[in-house]
């Protein structure tokens, strides 16, 4: 073993080490909530800053191997690390770090109640679980780590359990994430069988034997399931629930990264596993990636839950970042090596923009939701006078989320347009067209998640407060403060320097397409494809920094009135303005529900009760406008109807009596044994 | 170097400067048109001095994105005036960013314009932000395809290179995908602006505005540079259209003579822009506010059939 693998290898250990005393700890102090709560959440810290040296060495070219026989059996407990892994293992660490700061002080909220102790417990098993996936070298233990993951998330999504809504939510959660496990399951046995490996790293190898039709079974196997986890359209109806169920730094873990181990996946099958795919493969990638771009950000659009609106925005992030992957395994197909790479080179760092600024939203989400003690913005407004703090934090997540510089979203999204453009380079008309409905919807998405983030900071923290709690709001410990600053800076330094990364990820997709990006990152710009686009993120902050204040200076040396007085808002000559005055989440959407009534099929409802005396005094107006998902009347009320039918006929093999069962398992044994021999 | 200094600081000056003249302008031959006097082309210039010299009333709901936001948007302008090729080929700034970038500066002036538009509390405010977003958003499509068309066409995405192959290759502007994708942005331009019949400039108080909607609460040195920067948006789209779509006259070589041509021909072209706004505006309706989704899609299927017509004819 080489030293520096000896170090990376220790590193790994003491990782792992401080999730594991993390997670026992917090349980073993149960009997002391505050003690229980500091080790869970401390050691987590400290876990995910191990996990940030890891993945920052792994991408720099760090190697790592370790199989331990004896933990699992078939191949035993097989990790390794390589730049895509290592990729990944930041991601997690970028959002892990300023959560788990941020739980220590959110988490205090919980004191008294039982789940607390769990709560730290499944937070540190969650992280770990995460780090292992990316690290895992053999089925099993890849397969092991994915259901330990999923479990611990499931476990704190219930942190609040005695809500109905959290039950439903969760149900919904374990159901979907089993379904997709069972793909999982089937698809990497059926690759195993075939390449007769467990070792995932010789699949990319051995792949090359498989029959055409197993390979295209093995794709559409893995793809559900990976594409399940990372939330995709129509398979994300988990994720609006779920994520704003779970507590506010479990949704910005849920948010930020466990999705994108979907991704993860997605990528491996696409560019490595199964080696290079035919081209229905990415453009399958790519059109699900747009639906999901477009529709998640149009129903985040209408939500007035906040942590609603935010999952939903997932929806869409992830449409953004499958643009990527599938217009890379498009661009692979076609033998565009260097054209996947641009493409690949946007989606992954789109993943670690998604990475920072969603936890941060989800943060901002939480402190507002714990100082208001409601999810639902119309409940809110005004809170900048009184969290000034978290709102210029959310500020720079709702500018970094709609793609604006100078912040992070717009790096990503530029390139990704960037990689969209140039697939005129293929030469087939079909494949052009797609790119060009692609490139619209990608541009449809951005314009309408810079409307959706105008509604989520505007009606949240500007103009009057529109309840008594939102008044009585106040500003929320400095520690979950610092954990938003913390994120607001990577999304400002990711925004404006993204150079270094982007050279990094330039190598980690060649490792898999091939060739590397004809790209140039630069401090002073990134100019991709022999000049084809430039832009320099740099200057561009640069300039909208300093001409501010040059416009500023302007003004007072050609002598402007500097004077200002403070008024009340104009209300055409009414005497009081209110905040009934002020428009609502409701009205900000409605222009959108009305242009895209065919996807929301609104409903509307308008219910006024008259006075029994005359029909001209109104005693209620009750007003209903809800959007319907689709996705749920069509495609999973038929499915669940089925299932329940199923399931109500065969409740007859199950009788209670222990007899009756011992005797089905007698015949499955034989029968069992019947087959084997 | 020194070269390069000065065109970005005529640029600067012609659209800073320049700015208020064609607003003038284009009032003015409205009001020819509408068989009204009209004030003088240079009235723009006395009401930005007038703003300028008063107070500025800020409503007390507000905080400091409202006071900010005129600053950003009016520093968002003059950088993508930095950005474009207005007289020369040669934008020294072109480094900085390609259409795309130019596109998002745009945006993030629009979405901190609607932020602060929901920031005073009034209902008119949050009406002209809402629906300034579904503006914008229903528009950006419409432009991504627009220079998707244009990227097919000339092979890159630089303001410069596209007026550069434009200007060396008159049979290219003549192609059907160039001039569909001509209208496209056309519509596009007329939509971001906020002129008829998308948004009435003309109008104050009246439930069917947007921009205006959203700008009610501002006063003084504030509602100054508002006016300001939706002046020079316009002129740079209009520079944009005409140097991207008719590269004639834009000078290749920095020499006194080529660029006083470049200048003259600027003018013509925008001036023209500026009549043609004026006509139109005479000439149509505002649209109602649900009515625009279907001109919004007519003109991007128009910026579609650019690019189709782009892949069959190659």
């Amino acid at each position: 073993m080489a030293p520096s693998e000896v170090v990376m290898l220790n590193v790994l250990l003491l990782t792992l080490a401080c999730f594991g005393v993390g997670a026992a700890g917090a349980l073993l102090t149960a009997p002391w909530p505050r003690m229980s709560r500091l080790v869970g959440h401390a050691c987590a810290l400290v876990g995910a800053i191990g996990a940030l040296a890891l993945g920052a060495a792994g991408l720099a070219g760090g190697a790592l191997g370790v199989i331990i026989p004896a933990l699992l059996p078939i191949g035993g407990f097989s990790l390794g690390i390589d730049r895509l892994s290592a990729f990944f293992v930041l991601v997690i660490a970028v959002a892990a770090i300023p959560s788990a700061l941020y739980a220590i002080a959110y988490t205090r909220a919980y004191e008294g109640r039982r789940s607390l102790a769990g709560m730290g417990c499944g937070f540190n098993a969650f992280l770990a679980g995460m780090v292992l996936v990316v690290l895992a070298r053999n089925v099993l233990t890849f397969l092991v780590m994915w259901e330990a993951m999923s479990l611990a998330s499931y476990f704190l999504v219930m942190t609040e359990a005695e809500h109905r809504e959290t039950q439903r939510a969760g149900w919904m959660y374990l159901v979907m994430t089993h379904a997709g496990f069972a793909c999982l399951l089937v698809g990497f046995l059926l690759m195993a069988r075939e390449t007769g490996t467990m070792g995932l790293s010789e699949w990319r190898a051995a792949s090359t034997t498989l029959s055409q039709p197993m390979r295209h079974a093995i794709f559409a196997l893995l793809a559900l399931g990976f594409g399940t986890k990372a939330g995709v359209i129509p398979l994300h109806i988990w994720l609006p629930k779920a994520h704003p169920a779970a507590p506010s730094h479990v949704s910005a873990l849920m948010s930020g990264v466990m999705i994108k181990l979907g991704i993860y996946g997605l990528v491996r099958i696409g560019f490595d596993w199964l080696g290079v795919g035919p081209s229905w493969w990415g453009g399958a990638i790519l059109v699900v990636g747009a639906i999901s771009a477009v529709l998640g950000v149009l129903y985040a659009l209408v939500e007035d839950d906040l942590k609603c609106l935010l999952a939903y925005s997932s929806v869409e992030n992830i449409g953004i970042i499958l643009l990527g992957v599938g217009a890379g395994m498009l661009f692979h197909s076609y033998q565009l090596g260097a054209l996947a790479s641009l493409a690949l080179v946007a989606g992954l760092y789109h993943t670690l923009n998604h990475a920072t600024f969603k936890p941060l939203l989800f943060m901002g989400a939480g402190a507002v939701v714990h100082a208001t003690h409601t999810r639902n913005m119309e409940e809110m407004g005004g809170l900048i006078k009184r969290m000034p703090q978290t709102a210029v934090y959310f500020l720079v997540g709702s500018v970094a989320i709609a793609a604006l510089p100078p912040f992070n979203g717009f790096v990503s999204e530029w390139l990704m347009f960037q990689s969209l453009l140039l697939s005129f380079q293929i030469s087939a008309t079909g494949t052009n067209l797609l790119f060009a409905v692609s490139i619209a919807a990608l541009a449809l998405t951005s314009g309408l998640a810079a409307a959706c983030f105008v509604k989520a900071f505007g009606i949240t923290f500007l103009a009057l407060p529109r309840s008594t709690q939102a008044e009585q709001a106040r500003e929320t410990p400095w520690m979950m403060r610092g954990a938003m600053g913390m994120s607001a800076i990577a999304c400002l330094v990711l925004g404006v320097a993204p150079v270094g990364l982007l050279r990094l990820l330039n190598t980690t997709a060649a490792e898999l397409t091939g060739a590397h990006a004809d790209a140039s990152f630069n401090w002073n710009a990134i100019v991709a494809n022999g000049a084809f686009g430039t832009a320099s993120p740099l200057w561009i902050a640069v300039a909208l920094i300093s001409l501010p204040a040059l416009i500023l200076m302007a003004l007072r040396i050609i002598g402007a009135n500097a004077r200002r007085r403070t008024y009340e808002t104009w209300g055409c000559g009414r005497a009081l303005q209110t905040a009934r005055f002020e428009y609502t989440a409701a009205a900000f959407a409605n222009p959108f529900k009305r242009v895209f009534g065919l996807l929301y099929r609104p409903v509307k409802e308008l219910d006024i009760q008259f006075h029994p005396e005359s029909r001209f005094f109104i005693d209620t107006i009750t007003y209903r406008n809800e959007a319907r998902s689709i996705f749920d009347e069509a495609l999973y009320d038929p499915i669940s109807r089925l299932v329940r039918r199923v399931a109500q006929r065969a409740r007859v093999v199950q009788s209670g009596n222990v007899h009756l069962y011992l005797l089905y398992i007698f015949v499955a044994l034989v029968v069992l044994l019947a087959l084997a021999s | 170097m020194l070269t390069q200094f000065l065109i970005e600081v005529t640029q600067l000056l012609i659209v800073g400067l320049g700015a208020p003249l064609l607003i003038g302008l284009v009032r003015r031959v409205k009001a020819r048109l509408q068989g009204r006097r009209g004030a003088g082309v240079l009235q723009p210039y006395a009401d930005l001095r007038k703003l300028l010299a008063k107070e500025a009333v800020v409503s007390e709901t507000t905080s400091w994105i409202f006071r900010f936001t005129p600053y950003l948007l009016a520093a968002t302008m003059l950088l993508s005036a930095l950005l474009i090729p207005l007289l020369t080929t040669r934008t020294p700034l072109g480094f900085v960013g390609n259409i795309i970038v130019l596109m998002y500066l745009f945006l993030l002036g629009t979405f901190f314009l609607a932020l602060a538009g929901l920031e005073a509390g009034s209902a008119f405010g949050g009406m002209g932000s809402s629906r300034e977003m579904a503006v914008a958003a229903l528009a950006e499509p419409t432009v991504m395809i627009a220079i998707f068309a244009i990227a097919l066409h000339v092979g890159n995405t630089g303001l410069d290179e596209i007026v550069r192959r434009g200007a060396s290759d008159p049979l290219l502007l003549l192609s059907p995908g160039h001039l569909l994708a001509f209208v496209a942005f056309f519509i596009v331009a007329l939509a971001e602006t906020g002129r008829l019949p998308v948004d009435n400039p003309a109008t104050h108080l009246e439930l069917t505005m947007i921009h205006e909607a959203m700008v009610l609460e501002y006063s003084g040195r504030h509602l100054m540079l508002i006016e300001w920067a939706a002046g020079m948006k316009l002129l740079v789209f209009l520079a944009l259209l005409s140097n991207l779509f008719l590269p004639w006259g834009v000078a290749f070589t920095v020499t006194p003579s080529a660029l006083a041509v470049a200048f003259i021909a600027l003018i013509i072209k925008v001036g023209a822009l500026a009549i043609g706004i004026a006509a139109i505006e005479t000439a149509m309706a505002k649209l109602r506010l649900f009515r625009l989704p279907a001109l919004l899609s007519g003109s991007f299927a128009l910026a579609l059939l650019a690019v189709i017509s782009f892949l069959f004819v190659k």
